[in-house]
């Protein structure tokens, strides 16, 4: 059963559906990993994000991709407006662990209950001339509905990590992760660039959305089985390393795929979990934690 | 002059008697049907259709007439696909709102928690789509409308490997690739017990977790042990997956399909278009001419205008029409024995072959259908981004049983 090309085909699957996974997981990376929001509602908007590209583009016919992207601005908004409120109910007085977890799992909740009353339970896709095709490159295949995903993952990945690392702003933000008090002793305001950073993660939902239903169909509630995927990479990338992240949603799409073929895909998710747990034994801090 | 004063004397006679047939109807007590549905959780877009399916008939019975010249009303809740909704449900039907006939939510899981309530009532309980259900309780009023048959579990996949054993020459190997859940699982179960009949060799025998994102992996381990078949048993966003996985990497066997769900609905049919054609899959109704039953066209045309902009399916071939059905074998009988008696119901229900919009019903052991009519339906022609072209015959054939059959086989799949 084992062949070089069926070899070859699981890996370049693997690295495709784990570069799916980092748009999943770069906006918690910055929201969970940064600046310490368990937001646990972050694959609620995702599917928020699935539902606007595949309302637009069933009744437009615009090219989900670009309607994720579009979208990015208002998520960004609300993200501004949701921290706001988040701050003011609980961070200001100290609660945030456990009654902002609440918080974000009821948030997760309101976004399921507020899709099924709009839209009902049914699956909803998307038409787009790449879906369903391929290209060949020898014995590899590439479909385009997964490597459409995995280029526009990349970039968003490439843009922010660029964002945190070239401008103020981003600087700002990484600062504030490292160190909130020294940061206000400079007369810098953490508030205004923690909602900054908040608004900036929840945007990329827009787009992981929008790629979520180039892959396939969702529904209202399969946010949640992306929960313990978008952590668990967020974690084993090192809490808030953007190529961390990265390279730990790859890992974890390799393990899943190269099981699948060659295991059998009931161990895929039990074996990738298994490799998390290996390697922050071995590495507490993640991969690129510090 | 003298023509409209006739015509309007005409007029207000039947107005009158429309009236007067009315009021008496609306004076009668009503005969109350009390049940629960799924209208919200993981199975409201099927509850929600069969609801509408369920009241079209209501409304077809009350312009009739009503039964026993009674008015037909309904009381039901919501048991949000929630197993344990229901038994409280049913006690407070039949206890407080004192419903004289009971019927089944949709689905196994929620038809199983009502029956000990049922039960203990001695109550007539038709069900909906229950898988087994009475496997346990063996309850004889029971009365179950899926066209499964007396085993369902070898029955729901005979069709694939009757259909597969046909062929010339016969297909050796075969893969099984199914979800890891309760429906899955079980057909994957009959699944193996009639290969073995068939004595077919099994390459590939697996289940992927429901979280799965990416088929493709799965379908090429598939690919590599070159099976002749491949049964896939699935709920609708993998089959989708499997579907659209299958194509990019060029599957080759000779059969696909089985046990998929979600390619009946006409949202994921649309969506995947000609990537469906040659898929060999099972079904219960499908507008094929062989299965024209008195009054389905007309309760699917009812259908189509009641569901338009309800975020149900909207053609509605897979559940509504045996809604519908399942009322008519309760309205058949208590027209027949003039009577709300239950034990009186049962009996007729027992050995009567009720013609409904799905057909002739007989019910057997455990009141499952005597005979299964689990069909077998191959997609055809089907056209790419058009969803109009399901409405009509054409594009799911059936293909099993010989008695329904409305066109030939097209073998391999990959042709």
């Amino acid at each position: 059963m084992f062949s070089a090309d069926l070899l070859a085909n699981a890996v370049v699957a693997g690295v495709l559906l784990g570069g799916f996974y980092a748009a999943v997981a770069v906006g918690l990376a910055i929201v969970f990993g940064q600046i310490d929001i368990v937001n646990i509602a972050h694959p609620a908007f995702v599917i928020v994000g699935a539902y606007i590209a595949y309302l637009l583009n069933s009744r437009f016919g615009f090219d989900p991709v670009l309607v994720g992207l579009a979208a990015t601005p208002v998520f960004f908004l609300f993200g501004v407006l949701l921290y706001r409120i988040y701050f003011a109910a609980f961070e200001r007085t100290g609660q945030e662990s456990l009654s902002g977890l609440a918080f974000f799992f009821g948030v997760m909740f309101i976004i399921e209950v507020s899709l099924i009353m709009a839209y009902g339970v049914d699956y909803r896709l998307v038409q787009a001339e790449y879906i369903g095709q391929s290209w060949h490159v020898g014995y590899i295949d590439l479909p385009l509905r997964m490597l459409v995903p995995f280029a526009v993952s990349a970039t968003l990945a490439a843009g922010i990590y660029a964002y945190l690392t070239r401008t103020f702003m981003g600087r700002a933000i990484q600062a504030v992760a490292q160190d909130r008090v020294a940061l206000q002793l400079m007369g810098a305001n953490p508030v205004r660039i923690k909602q900054w950073a908040f608004g900036l993660g929840l945007a990329t939902a827009a787009l992981a959305g929008a790629l979520l239903i180039v892959i396939g169909p969702v529904e209202p509630s399969l946010g949640r089985v992306y929960i313990g995927r978008a952590f668990a990479i967020v974690v084993l990338g090192g809490m808030g390393s953007i190529p961390g992240t990265f390279v730990a949603a790859v890992i974890l799409g390799l393990v899943e795929s190269l099981v699948s073929t060659f295991a059998g895909p009931s161990w895929a998710p039990a074996v990738a979990f298994g490799v998390l747990a290996l390697t922050l034994a071995v590495r507490p801090a993640g991969l690129f934690g510090r | 002059m003298k023509y409209a004063r006739l015509f309007a004397g005409a007029l207000a006679a039947t107005v009158l008697t429309a009236f007067s047939a009315g009021a008496a109807l609306a004076q009668a007590k009503p005969i109350k049907i009390g049940f629960s549905m799924a209208l919200t959780g993981g199975l409201a877009g099927a509850g929600k259709a069969a609801l509408i399916g369920m009241e079209i008939w209501r409304d077809d019975v009350n312009k009739h007439g009503g039964l026993l010249g009674r008015p037909v009303e309904f009381v039901y809740y919501d048991d949000a696909t929630q197993p344990a909704n229901v038994p409280a449900l049913y006690t407070k039907l039949i206890d407080v709102d004192k419903v004289d006939l009971v019927v089944s939510s949709y689905g196994t899981n929620e038809i199983a928690p009502a029956m000990p309530i049922v039960m203990r009532k001695k109550m007539v309980f038709p069900a909906l789509f229950g898988l087994a259900a009475n496997e346990q309780f063996s309850y004889d009023r029971y009365f179950q409308i899926m066209p499964a048959g007396p085993s369902p579990q070898t029955d729901f996949s005979k069709g694939f490997f009757d259909l597969a054993a046909a062929q010339k020459p016969k297909p050796a190997t075969l893969a099984i690739v199914a979800a890891d859940a309760e429906f899955a699982l079980n057909a994957a179960a009959g699944a193996r017990k009639n290969a073995q009949a068939a004595g077919l060799k099994i390459v590939y025998d697996k289940t992927y977790p429901p979280s799965t994102t990416d088929f493709s992996p799965i379908v090429r381990a598939i690919q590599a042990t070159g099976p002749d078949l491949v049964y896939v048993a699935s709920y609708p966003p993998d089959s989708v997956g499997m579907v659209k996985a299958a194509h990019e990497v060029g599957l080759k066997a000779k059969m696909f399909g089985g046990g998929m769900v979600g390619l009946q609905y006409a949202a994921i049919q649309k969506n995947l278009g000609p990537l469906l054609n040659g898929i060999v899959n099972y079904d219960y109704w499908v507008p094929e001419k062989t299965l024209v039953f008195p009054g389905v066209n007309e309760f699917l045309a009812k259908y189509r205008v009641a569901a338009a902009g309800k975020g149900v399916d909207p053609y509605g071939h897979y559940l509504p029409p045996f809604a519908y059905a399942y009322l008519q074998v309760v309205q058949q009988s208590v027209e027949a024995t003039k009577s709300l008696d239950q034990a009186k119901l049962a009996d007729y229900m027992r050995k009567t072959t009720f013609d409904t919009v799905v057909g002739k019903v007989k019910f057997g052991r455990n009141g499952e259908w005597a005979k299964s009519r689990v069909l077998m339906v191959q997609f055809r022609n089907v056209q790419k981004d058009n969803l109009e072209q399901f409405v009509e015959a054409g594009k799911r054939i059936v293909v099993y049983p010989k008695e329904y059959q409305s066109g030939d086989f097209v073998y391999p799949y990959a042709k």
